[in-house]
């Protein structure tokens, strides 16, 4: 029988996280989200990228009566606590970051103020820069 | 699927006793789902029960067990900041059993 050993004490990632796609219409936008929830229990550094139609998924002010879906727009606010406590505690070896693709943004007419959360505003190349950068890139 | 039923109301529930509708809830629901897990409910047990129902009308999800050890932990003090802790109140697991009573949606993830 195989033995399997898994010694994972102070292994570092960098995770990218994705997000491509409006809130509502497919799954992917609340599946993402609740992987980086989840990645939150193993303390990786993670950077949330939304671009695309992944922009409107923080954008204020969600109202999801008319199309009987739950609206998930609140539980963005863990993903804003979590990166708190994380920059607030010394014992949590943690960076989260926002980020925001800035041409997205400026294509669909928003500004950062209209969305719900901080958040850190990259370009393109910027972005490009990042993924480069990351251990590890999960799209949605 | 099945219901509660508490001071003639009935209130729908799933197969393993989670009610269908959050807004539903009230506490003498919750003492009497509270019963049905073989629990005596004190004022700790209320403490993780009132905290759940917080969390959830805010981000509208129920916290994955490390948020809620360290939220009580804060909120409470460190004697009760404990995985230990949460499972002497519910034996069959803090997430699992105080959601449960909390009214809330069976928890999707495994944390």
């Amino acid at each position: 029988m195989a033995e399997y050993q898994f010694d994972t004490e102070g292994v570092k990632k960098t995770f990218t996280f994705m997000n491509r796609k409006a809130p509502y219409g497919t799954v992917y936008a609340l599946e993402v989200l609740e992987t980086v929830l989840i990645s939150a229990a193993f303390e990786q550094h993670a950077n949330i990228v939304f671009a695309d139609d992944g922009v409107y998924q923080l954008k204020s002010g969600h109202d999801t009566t008319e199309i009987n879906m739950k609206n998930f727009s609140p539980t963005f606010g863990i993903i804003e606590m979590e990166k708190e406590d994380a920059d607030e505690d010394d014992d949590i070896d943690m960076v989260w970051r926002i980020i925001v693709e800035k041409e997205s943004m400026e294509a669909r007419g928003l500004t950062e103020d209209d969305f719900k959360v901080e958040v850190e505003v990259l370009s393109a190349a910027e972005l490009a820069e990042l993924i480069d950068s990351s251990d590890c890139v999960i799209s949605g | 699927m099945g219901a509660y039923t508490v001071n003639g109301n009935n209130y729908e529930h799933d197969e393993e006793g989670y009610i269908l509708d959050v807004n539903n809830w009230n506490l003498d629901l919750a003492k009497v789902i509270a019963n049905d897990e073989g629990l005596d409910m004190s004022d700790e047990h209320w403490e993780v029960i009132n905290f759940l129902r917080e969390y959830y009308n805010e981000y509208q999800i129920a916290p994955a067990v490390r948020v809620l050890v360290k939220a009580i932990k804060k909120k409470f003090g460190p004697e009760k900041g404990s995985n230990k802790y949460l499972y002497e109140l519910f034996p069959y697991g803090p997430a699992k059993q105080a959601c449960k009573i909390a009214g809330l949606p069976k928890p999707t993830g495994c944390v």
